[in-house]
């Protein structure tokens, strides 16, 4: 069990209607927390709200935008500020698996899985990193994935997107750490989402539940990187460590 | 080089009722959205909506259509933390209610011995609990829900709006479409404990007096032996409990830790391990009578502990029978189901016994009904197991008694039917695109 009393209190979550992101909000809201949650659609938005408040959110304003409009950051985070005040936490949690198939094949859908995965984080990063700095205090965690951690055939466009991520987070680390700010990469394998539902589930499959206490627990520790669950930590360290010679037969 | 198969071609295990029997194969879609229903294509296939799988037999089963997981819609969207009135989607479940009110003080008005079912189902189901001689069925406590049909009308359903609608759906087997989100009124508590009592009794008639004498307690149920014969036929223990009035602890429940991680033998579950167990477990309580506070869990759902129980019935699964017997004064008709199940050996540890009240169930196709209820649990030994079953429908309907859809595999299309006269009457509210393995046997004649 999480305790909770020590989260922030003032949240915004970017891609608010994962199934990640609401494990985690959810596990927030008995908490008296003030959100500000962006997604695409409307009616999601409404019903996390409500499921938020339900539980005891003291407030959720909810956006709705397209991330990959990066032109539209700015004032989105304006907006952000000014309905909670001040952002304690921000979460990232936008993202799409895509299709590898597809993404080998046409250069333009390895290109918008890039924007929405890569470019639009770099963007919204950049804003709240500088946010964050400024404000000497505060948490950005954002949702990449084990896949970051090497180029696989079955699913390197979304590896690459996601490694990049991993590398641009390292260095806003590294550059705001001496304020104050923590930045947290968390790196999830395999979980049971809508995002995963067409993929077989195998017995390395986490649920969204579970990932979400990882990553509570990640924030109040104040943690710099985290594989949820964490046996992927080391399943990875493996996956990294196989010499390129023998990686590149492999199927994988 | 091997190129992995396209994305939405890959095989996935069956979806499987608890009982594990029969088995059949059908699309497994998830709703995530209560905007994901109706689906935007057609594909002509039947559907039917699933939750938590917990029905024993084939009711949440279709044969090559496609299965509606609701367990995505597990969104909360309003309470009244003075009345106790929930509003939440269909794929909650009870369990995730219990982490939600408990601490505040709230507690389910009617609960089944798992809490691992969701409200749809527990509403399509019009389910049961300890407590039905005083507080009814699921259904009793429901006072609206929102049915959506596949053409995407959708349906406010209350005992004022929609009454036909409404009757129909509680009970309803899931067949009259989509249920997206209901209230349920839930029943202030002010401790997590139950004020327990076990009572021993050594025959039917000993357990008559004692329902009978406890008909102002909230939770009565019984286990007894279907096991042994002779002296010691329909022994068992009375167990009733209430509510402690003394407040106390109202923390949520910690996650059960035990599983049964694989399919264990068919074997290992015989005459004499079952013997053996029963007689373990009546005289485990030394005195005729116990009384303790008890934890609510252990209480309600003993077996809930233990994930994935099921599995001790080996790979060919379990079949669960269960019946209500009209009358209380005349014991013949129940008395003759126990022999004949003591007489097959069939029988597991498994078995309880609970007299029903009289108040109304809402549904047009709900089980309870004022008498008797027996149910319990047979592993699938074929033939044996179906002849057994074959018997004891076979009395329940001499006896003008009834059976349950929701954990039953087996019941013939002519007991189905005279078990529910009004099946066709029903029948005009099913969604037309909306089947079930369950309502394709009973419907059709054999």
């Amino acid at each position: 069990m999480n305790k909770t009393d020590s989260l922030p209190k003032s949240t915004l979550v970017l891609g608010a209607t994962s199934a990640i992101a609401m494990a985690v909000l959810r596990k927030m809201a008995p908490n008296g927390t003030r959100f500000f949650l962006v997604a695409r659609s409307q009616t999601k938005l409404e019903a996390v709200r409500m499921d938020l408040l339900t539980r005891g959110a003291a407030n959720v304003d909810i956006l709705v935008a397209d991330l990959d409009d990066t032109a539209l950051h700015p004032t989105l985070i304006d907006r952000a500020i000014l309905a909670l005040g001040d952002i304690q936490l921000a979460l990232i949690a936008h993202g799409v698996l895509g299709d590898q198939q597809v993404a080998q094949a046409n250069y333009a859908a390895a290109e918008a899985m890039i924007r929405t995965n890569f470019l639009s984080a770099v963007s919204l990063v950049t804003i709240l990193a500088n946010y964050f700095e400024a404000q000497r205090s505060g948490t950005l965690a954002v949702i990449s994935s084990v896949a970051g951690d090497r180029g696989r055939k079955s699913n390197y466009v979304y590896g690459a997107s996601k490694g990049a991520l991993n590398i641009f987070l390292d260095g806003v680390r590294n550059r705001i750490d001496r304020s104050g700010v923590q930045v947290l990469t968390i790196r999830p394998g395999f979980v049971a989402t809508p995002m995963t539902a067409h993929l077989p589930q195998g017995p390395l499959f986490a649920t969204p539940d579970v990932v979400a206490d990882g990553i509570l627990r990640a924030i109040q520790k104040r943690s710099d990187i985290i594989y949820v669950p964490g046996f992927w930590a080391f399943i990875m360290f493996v996956i990294r460590s196989i010499p390129q010679s023998i990686f590149k037969k492999m199927n994988l | 080089m091997k190129l992995p198969a396209p994305a939405n071609n890959y095989s996935r295990p069956p979806f499987q009722s608890w009982g594990g029997y029969p088995r059949l194969s059908a699309e497994i879609r998830p709703l995530n959205w209560t905007s994901d229903f109706p689906p935007q294509e057609s594909t002509g296939k039947s559907m039917l909506a699933v939750g938590l799988g917990r029905s024993y037999g084939d009711s949440c089963l279709l044969d090559g259509g496609i299965l509606l997981r609701t367990r995505g819609l597990d969104r909360l969207i309003d309470f009244d933390q003075h009345t106790g009135l929930l509003r939440c989607e269909a794929g909650v479940s009870l369990a995730e209610i219990l982490d939600f009110a408990v601490p505040r003080g709230w507690f389910l008005p009617v609960t089944p011995g798992t809490k691992y079912v969701t409200v749809g189902g527990a509403i399509a189901n019009d389910i049961h609990g300890k407590n039905h001689h005083v507080a009814g069925t699921f259904g009793c406590h429901v006072p609206r829900f929102e049915l959506v049909r596949s053409d995407a009308s959708r349906i406010l359903c209350s005992p004022t709006q929609n009454a036909d609608w409404f009757h129909a759906t509680i009970g309803g087997l899931g067949l009259t479409g989509l249920i997206t989100w209901a209230e349920v009124q839930l029943r202030p508590i002010v401790s997590r404990k139950i004020d327990y009592r076990a009572t021993k009794f050594r025959n039917l008639n000993e357990f008559l007096d004692l329902s009978q004498a406890s008909t102002g307690v909230e939770y009565t149920v019984a286990w007894i032996d279907c096991v042994s014969s002779g002296r010691n036929f329909t022994r068992g223990i009375f167990m009733q409990g209430s509510h402690a009035s003394e407040p106390g602890v109202l923390a949520p429940s910690p996650k059960p830790r035990l599983s049964v991680p694989f399919t264990l033998p068919a074997v290992l579950l015989n005459h004499y391990t079952v013997s053996a167990f029963n007689t373990l477990y009546y005289h485990r309580q030394f005195t005729r009578e116990k009384h303790a506070f008890v934890d609510y869990e252990p209480f309600f759902y003993p077996l809930d502990s233990i994930l994935h129980w099921n599995r001790i019935y080996g790979k060919e699964g379990l079949l669960q029978f269960q019946c209500v017997l009209p009358s209380l004064d005349d014991t013949r008709g129940i008395t003759e189901i126990l022999r004949t199940i003591t007489r097959s050996g069939l029988a597991s540890f498994l078995a309880v016994i609970k007299v029903f009240g009289n108040l109304p169930s809402p549904g047009m196709m709900s089980f309870p009904r004022p008498g008797i209820t027996l149910a319990l649990d047979f592993p699938v030994r074929r033939q044996a197991t179906f002849a057994l079953l074959d018997k004891l429908g076979a009395i329940t309907l001499e006896y003008g008694g009834s059976m349950y859809p929701a954990k039953d595999a087996r019941m013939k299309a002519s007991q189905f039917q005279a078990f529910y006269p009004q099946w066709q009457q029903f029948s005009r509210f099913i969604d037309p695109a909306f089947h079930s393995a369950f309502w394709q046997r009973v419907t059709t004649h054999e």
